[in-house]
């Protein structure tokens, strides 16, 4: 059975937040209705958001890293948001493994988000119903989008490629390949919720520099250490002739 | 947790119903055992469960505030093979039917019995519904002990513990005043519930006591690293993706003080549990007796709004550990 999943390398985001807007914009201007929004020009902004991005900060100065951390629901495997839910609103797709919310069916009691530990649930204040990542479940099967175009938004934005959109449950696909080679993990394991997003660790990145880079040999000026070109009136001809 | 009014006002106002029932029936059971003077059907009994009707009632009014649509709340009878919360939806319209039924019973004095158990135990048709309802009660004390012990996550929460509460809580606030509606009417079996409801309220404290004292050792096994998969011990969050807060802030976050949280706990301690012990003791031996028994259930009923509150604050939920800090 399918499992679609994201994967987020945590090596190259770079929390630029492409991904949380992108994300509002195609969901808020969805069938599904806006993603509504209170004061968001005003004092005390506030609104409903699939995806957010947030920063930590590992270490003692200066020995710190900076990890951005995008943040959605995990479409987990063994959802404990679905059972609890009293409507039936709540359902995990067999196909796909997609776990959606049908906003016709919800009343608003809010007992899904209790039980997901990850908070990756948001309750819209306005149309009184439950949310979450959909994973642009209208977007991936969009047969009229050119197929390169059939991923998430967040995916498609994000200018790093730290998202990767796949079936975790193919072993070759990209996602799994990517998992298994470079440590993929999920979060909160202890839960058994069986997350099915998963991120790739931070790893060190080596990057050997040699005497002549320094030196710069492959510089087109014949000399490392030139000054900036002097103004044009009080350059010699021997200035104009080795700048080429 | 956030405390939410209208669940706090939805699990006490049903337990006083709850309890107010099962009172009423296990007087009847005993006079039936000739073991108490036996009541009258239409001003006792009918007019009792009339009360706790209406408490029921009360109960399940406050929880359509909890809803975001609740004209869609009948959906929420759906998923009972799965949901405690779907199950609490159905059995608690289905016990107000009942104590309704049992009122009804005793209102047009249906009590003529079917037959005789042991030659000693007229057994009538009142009987029958209340045991029915009896069944009903308890499940649904179970069904919304169940709504927060079943949810794995919220520690403080996820123990039999919460069940034995509500059931004892309940029990004893319908107790008292079951104590304070006989003293009311005059009858003379107000020390029968009287003592019942201290039994109750003593036992309700030692319960409540265990479960402060398990859920202030308890230790979560999420951490900051195991939410965010680093293996540091050092870790410092510095945004969390909105500046003036979120979902996730409001419905998880409590955002008390902890001297507000000491006193509402030392209140409801001295509410819930000895001062109407003493208010049903000084009731016992005669003076005022009929305003103490009442003082006393309206001082607990208060003490329980103030449980509920605390009982939600005490949950802490693994999610808050991604929202430590704005920015
Ligand atoms: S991350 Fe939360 S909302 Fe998403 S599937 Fe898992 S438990 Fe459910
Ligand atoms: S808020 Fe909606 S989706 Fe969530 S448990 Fe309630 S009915 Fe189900």
């Amino acid at each position: 059975m399918k499992q679609l999943a994201l994967l987020i390398d945590l090596n190259v985001c770079v929390g630029c937040s492409a991904c949380v807007t992108s994300c509002k914009e195609w969901n808020t201007s969805g069938w599904a209705g806006p993603m509504s929004d209170f004061n968001p020009y005003d004092a005390n902004p506030t609104g409903t958001f699939f995806n957010r991005v947030q920063t930590f900060e590992v270490g003692t100065f200066p020995n710190t890293e900076t990890i951005h951390f995008p943040k959605s629901c995990l479409h987990c495997e063994d959802p404990p948001c679905v059972p609890v839910c009293p409507t039936g609103a709540s359902y995990k797709r067999e196909a796909d493994g997609i776990v959606l919310v049908d906003y016709d069916k919800c009343i608003g009691c809010k007992y899904c988000s209790w039980a997901c530990p990850y908070g990756a649930r948001e309750f819209d204040q306005y149309q009184k119903v439950m949310k979450k990542c959909t994973l642009c479940v209208d977007r991936i099967y969009d047969q009229t989008l050119p197929e390169t175009e059939r991923k998430p938004a967040c995916v498609l934005a994000c200018p790093t490629s730290a998202r990767l959109f796949g079936d975790v449950h193919d072993p070759d696909s990209d996602v799994s390949q990517l998992i298994r080679e470079r440590g993929g993990y999920q979060l909160m394991p202890e839960w058994g919720t069986h997350p099915s997003n998963h991120y790739l660790p931070r790893h060190k990145v080596h990057f050997t520099i040699h005497e002549d880079e320094l030196q710069r040999s492959d510089n087109p000026l014949k000399k490392e250490g030139v000054l900036p070109d002097l103004p044009k009136d009080q350059q010699t001809s021997e200035d104009i002739f080795t700048s080429w | 947790m956030h405390p939410a009014f209208s669940v706090i006002f939805l699990s006490t106002l049903i337990g006083v119903g709850q309890g107010l029932f099962l009172a009423l029936y296990t007087g009847q059971i005993y006079a039936m055992m000739h073991l108490l003077p036996t009541q009258e059907s239409h001003s006792f009994y009918a007019v009792g469960s009339v009360l706790a009707f209406f408490f029921l009632a009360a109960g399940l009014f406050a929880s359509i505030f909890h809803l975001g649509r609740p004209m869609r709340g009948w959906r929420a009878m759906s998923q009972w093979r799965t949901s405690w919360l779907s199950r609490e939806v159905i059995i608690l319209p289905v016990t107000l039917c009942l104590v309704g039924a049992y009122a009804a019973c005793h209102y047009f004095s249906w009590t003529t019995p079917f037959f005789t158990l042991a030659e000693t135990y007229p057994i009538d048709p009142s009987l029958v519904v209340g045991a029915v309802a009896t069944i009903s009660t308890f499940a649904l004390f179970l069904c919304t002990g169940m709504v927060y012990a079943g949810l794995k996550f919220l520690q403080a929460w996820y123990t039999p513990l919460t069940i034995l509460n509500y059931v004892l809580l309940g029990g004893a606030s319908g107790f008292t005043l079951a104590a304070a509606f006989s003293a009311y009417l005059g009858t003379e079996i107000v020390s029968f519930y009287a003592l019942w409801a201290i039994l109750l309220t003593s036992i309700a404290f030692m319960i409540r006591l265990s479960s402060l004292i398990r859920n202030s050792q308890l230790k979560s096994p999420s951490t900051l690293q195991t939410a965010i998969g680093v293996r540091h011990s050092i870790i410092a969050q510095k945004t969390q993706g909105a500046m003036c807060g979120s979902f996730n802030t409001r419905e998880f976050f409590h955002h008390q003080s902890d001297e507000r949280l000491k006193t509402v706990k030392t209140l409801f301690l001295f509410l819930v549990f000895p001062t109407p012990i003493s208010l049903i003791i000084l009731a016992l031996s005669g003076i005022f007796s009929v305003n103490l028994l009442i003082s006393a259930f309206i001082i607990q009923y208060f003490g329980l709004i103030f449980e509920r509150w605390y009982f939600f604050t005490e949950a802490s939920h693994p999610q808050n550990l991604y929202y430590q800090t704005v920015g």
